[in-house]
């Protein structure tokens, strides 16, 4: 169970950019995405900031070339044109040649238009159409569909801000069996109502820059992202002479079983992850070269991820730092997009600056890497820490 | 003050959804949180939204109202000296 | 590769079903066009301090798994993977509806939080203190399917030795009047009992809770053996029997090989065609059951459909009410379920007399 699987491609739309080239050059220039909410009207327009995408839906659309009616999600016209950069980049020309699925992942769904049609799919039939695409896997259907993936296993998994992570993890369960040759995982989820709301009512959302790490965090930042990496196993990729960008190497699940909501203190969650991903992977914890953090800025995750890095990396945690000052945090996707980062990591031998940091914690001496640095990196590790206490790890290497 | 207490015991158990509670069994000085009440974190952000709903009073920390939801008594003596509706 | 057995299961339907000790001994003829359960008493399994803030999904799912875990004479399990189609819905549709009539404001965080769609697995791994793996899959009609999967995964590659697996849909006031408009819904109440003769559009719409632990060693009391489980996210009418030969060479069976075939015809003329193409065409002669009569439609419904193909092989026996032909059989080893909702997301599970 020790062999690594492959990566293939990516492909990323997020606030700092509509592709990898532009995500990658945001993270090393330390240029945020995070600004005032432009694409909803929410009466707490001047109270929060959002890593949003500067595309309306109608530009999304006329880039996938849709006709005017079709019924997708912002979170379906995200996902779509993440994994379709995917597969491009993948060099995939037949989806047939070998068995591919798809698994995505999304916590909204189609929420962006319930709340926006709400009330008016009871009179207006013109909007009706929506309806079915309410549920979340309708946007995974639709991205199968754009990606000429049929006849084939197709899921959506929801565990909220681990949802892609995980969708990582069963993909290279899926491959590791003999289940599928080739799958494309990832995830999508767009800015809505419902989520600026919902994490309003929880006292979360930060008024300002979010600051992970820091003493004097205030909360977080919602964004929207979607993104896709395609997994390959070797036989796939040695028939196909495909060039490999980087390896799944660990992955782990465990749940908190702490709070609905809130992380334990101690972080035993995100202990037992990172303690699964490291087994899986045949790792100890010094060969971990950067940790991308989930770092969301809130004050309870950053003291329980703290504390879980003291836990498995004792006084020795590596360098560390969390990109949600960049994209805000994006949800379902924030596992795919920060699987993106740090394969980027790996290719450029670079760590990305924690920005906005400025007091370590009084909890414990943790500092993050807050300068873009330059450093031989051969393994990367990612966390995803949601809520129902769901935990995520995952490992990414080099070499197989 | 008599009035503000029954009334914020009845909100309570009508908002928390405390079905097999009653008026009659919360003491002013029993604690909300832990081993009274037994109300948590979540309960707690109830209470700041009800605060602001019904007596326009607005908390910005969720850590302030540790003190003031302390119990029955201490909820009604801020709300008194705090109300603005 | 270890093997993998349904060691217990629950099942809370529109049906009473929660007693394991009852196999479909009563039946309710419902007519209408959308049903709920019969709840069992909730308040036996939950303390009220921690339902409070249910919604019956997450009761239902809660309860589901207890009753699972009772019977399997398990504390905890390993891991806990859930799959459901529309999630916590009444809790989704409170906090959008008081988002709109509230113009976001005053609002509290008890529904946002509870609408999340892994509520119901977080809240049975809280109850449980069951730090172990937790999944949620959410693909429509495959979401029951997803979970399954994942969990056969595990076993057979002994990350895990005991798993819960569960189904869990909930019906919604706003989703239900919205699904009418859209005729996703009959129009015209039908009976259970001709369900299948009602020749109209829509289906009978439902919820339910349906939980199994699965274990890699085969328990006493065990149910069934798990062979496969697969999934296809399209499948036209005329690819349908194709697909069916693929999955079952794989499994090295023929078409003989299976005594029963579970469908889950639903009553929509519109889509229960593709069942038609299995019933009437090479499962002929093969003795034929269907479910969603008895438990409604729901994204998860399939995964009643595994209690009751779980629950004849157990029994050895198949009602009269489920048999959709006259074709019978004296041995019930091999059990084929099909799914689909509305000609999309199939699904073929296999299970073995153990």
């Amino acid at each position: 169970m020790n062999k690594g699987i492959a990566i293939t491609g990516m492909g990323i739309i997020s606030a700092i950019g509509n592709n990898v080239e532009e995500n990658y050059s945001a993270l090393i220039s330390g240029k945020t995405g995070v600004s005032k909410i432009s694409q909803i009207a929410t009466i707490h327009k001047n109270a929060i900031k959002v890593g949003e995408i500067d595309l309306t839906n109608e530009q999304l659309e006329a880039q996938l070339g849709l006709t005017p009616d079709n019924n997708y999600s912002r979170t379906a016209l995200l996902g779509a044109i993440a994994a379709k950069q995917a597969v491009a980049n993948a060099q995939i020309t037949n989806m047939k040649d070998y068995r591919t699925g798809l698994v995505s992942s999304t916590s909204v769904g189609g929420m962006d238009m319930t709340e926006k049609y709400f009330y008016q799919y009871l009179e207006d039939e013109a909007v009706q159409k929506y309806i079915d695409g309410h549920h979340a896997g309708d946007s995974t259907q639709k991205i199968a569909q754009q990606l000429g993936i049929d006849k084939s296993l197709v899921t959506t998994i929801s565990t909220a801000c681990s949802s892609a992570a995980n969708a990582i993890m069963f993909g290279a369960r899926l491959i590791k069996s003999g289940k599928l040759d080739r799958v494309i995982v990832g995830g999508s989820d767009c800015l809505s109502k419902f989520t600026i709301n919902g994490f309003k009512t929880l006292m979360i959302l930060s008024d300002t820059d979010n600051t992970p790490f820091d003493e004097n965090r205030k909360g977080l930042n919602l964004g929207e992202a979607a993104a896709f990496l395609v997994l390959e196993s070797d036989e796939a990729v040695r028939a196909g002479n495909k060039k490999v960008l980087a390896y799944v190497k660990g992955y782990g699940n465990a749940n908190d079983a702490h709070h609905q909501t809130a992380s334990s203190e101690n972080g035993d969650g995100a202990t037992l992850a990172m303690e699964k991903a490291l087994k899986v992977a045949g790792m100890q914890p010094e060969d971990i070269d950067y940790i991308n953090a989930h770092g969301t800025a809130t004050a309870n995750n950053d003291l329980s991820e703290g504390r879980a890095f003291q836990r498995i990396f004792g006084h020795k945690t590596p360098d560390f730092s969390s990109t949600k000052p960049y994209t805000g945090h994006t949800l379902a996707a924030a596992g795919g997009i920060e699987a993106v980062y740090a394969v980027l990591a790996l290719q450029n031998n670079t760590i990305y600056p924690n920005l906005n940091f400025e007091t370590p914690m009084k909890e414990f001496n943790l500092v993050p890497q807050t300068q873009t640095k330059e450093k031989e990196l051969n393994t990367v590790l990612s966390n995803s820490l949601g809520f129902g206490g769901n935990c995520s790890t995952v490992i990414f290497s080099k070499k197989p | 003050m008599g009035d503000i207490k029954q009334e914020l015991k009845s909100k309570i158990i009508e908002q928390l959804n405390l079905e097999d509670v009653t008026v009659d069994e919360i003491a002013d000085n029993d604690p909300l949180f832990g081993d009274g009440l037994g109300l948590d974190s979540i309960d707690a952000l109830e209470l700041i939204v009800m605060l602001d709903k019904d007596y326009g009073i607005k908390l910005s920390d969720p850590k302030e109202g540790k003190k003031i939801f302390e119990s029955i008594e201490t909820m009604a003596n801020y709300i008194t000296a705090n109300k603005t509706k | 590769m270890s093997k993998v057995y349904i060691s217990s299961v629950a099942s809370i339907s529109s049906q009473r079903t929660f007693d394991n000790s009852e196999f479909l001994d009563e039946i309710i003829d419902h007519d209408d066009t959308v049903l709920s359960v019969v709840d069992p008493n909730y308040k036996d399994y939950i303390p009220p301090a921690a339902a409070r803030r249910m919604a019956k999904g997450i009761k239902m799912g809660v309860v589901a798994s207890k009753i699972a875990l009772q019977e399997a004479e398990l504390e905890n399990v390993d891991a806990i993977i859930t799959g459901t189609g529309l999630g916590c819905t009444v809790d989704s549709e409170k906090f959008v509806s008081a988002l709109i009539d509230n113009d976001e404001q005053y609002l509290t965080p008890t529904s946002f939080i509870q609408s999340t769609h892994n509520t119901v697995g977080g809240q049975i791994a809280l109850g449980l203190g069951c730090k172990g793996y937790n999944f949620t899959y959410v693909h429509a009609s495959i979401s029951f399917e997803s979970a399954l999967l994942d969990a056969q995964l595990q076993l057979e590659n002994d990350e895990a030795s005991t798993i819960l697996v569960g189904g869990v849909d909930e019906s919604g006031d706003h989703t239900v009047k919205i699904h009418r408009l859209i005729n996703h819904i009959k129009k015209e109440k039908v009976k259970s009992s001709s369900l299948f003769k009602s020749k109209t559009k829509g289906a009978v719409f439902s919820e339910g809770a349906n939980f199994f632990v699965l274990s890699n060693s085969k328990k006493n009391g065990a149910y069934a053996e798990l062979g496969a489980v697969a999934t296809y996210n399209t499948l036209a009418k005329e690819d349908l029997n194709e697909a069916l030969t693929v999955f079952l060479k794989e499994n090295h069976l023929d078409i003989d090989d299976i005594d029963i075939l579970v469908m889950g015809n639903n009553g929509d003329v519109a889509f229960d065609g593709w069942y038609h193409e299995l019933s009437d065409g090479s499962f002929k002669n093969t003795p034929q059951v269907a479910f969603k009569h008895l438990c409604g439609e729901f994204y998860t419904a399939s995964a009643f459909g595994t209690w009751l193909a779980a629950k004849m092989i157990k029994a050895q026996r198949v009602p009269e009410i489920v048999k959709l032909n006259k074709e019978a059989t004296t041995q019930i080893n091999t059990v084929l379920l099909y799914n689909q909702y509305r000609g999309e997301n199939h699904s073929f599970t296999l299970l073995h007399k153990c």
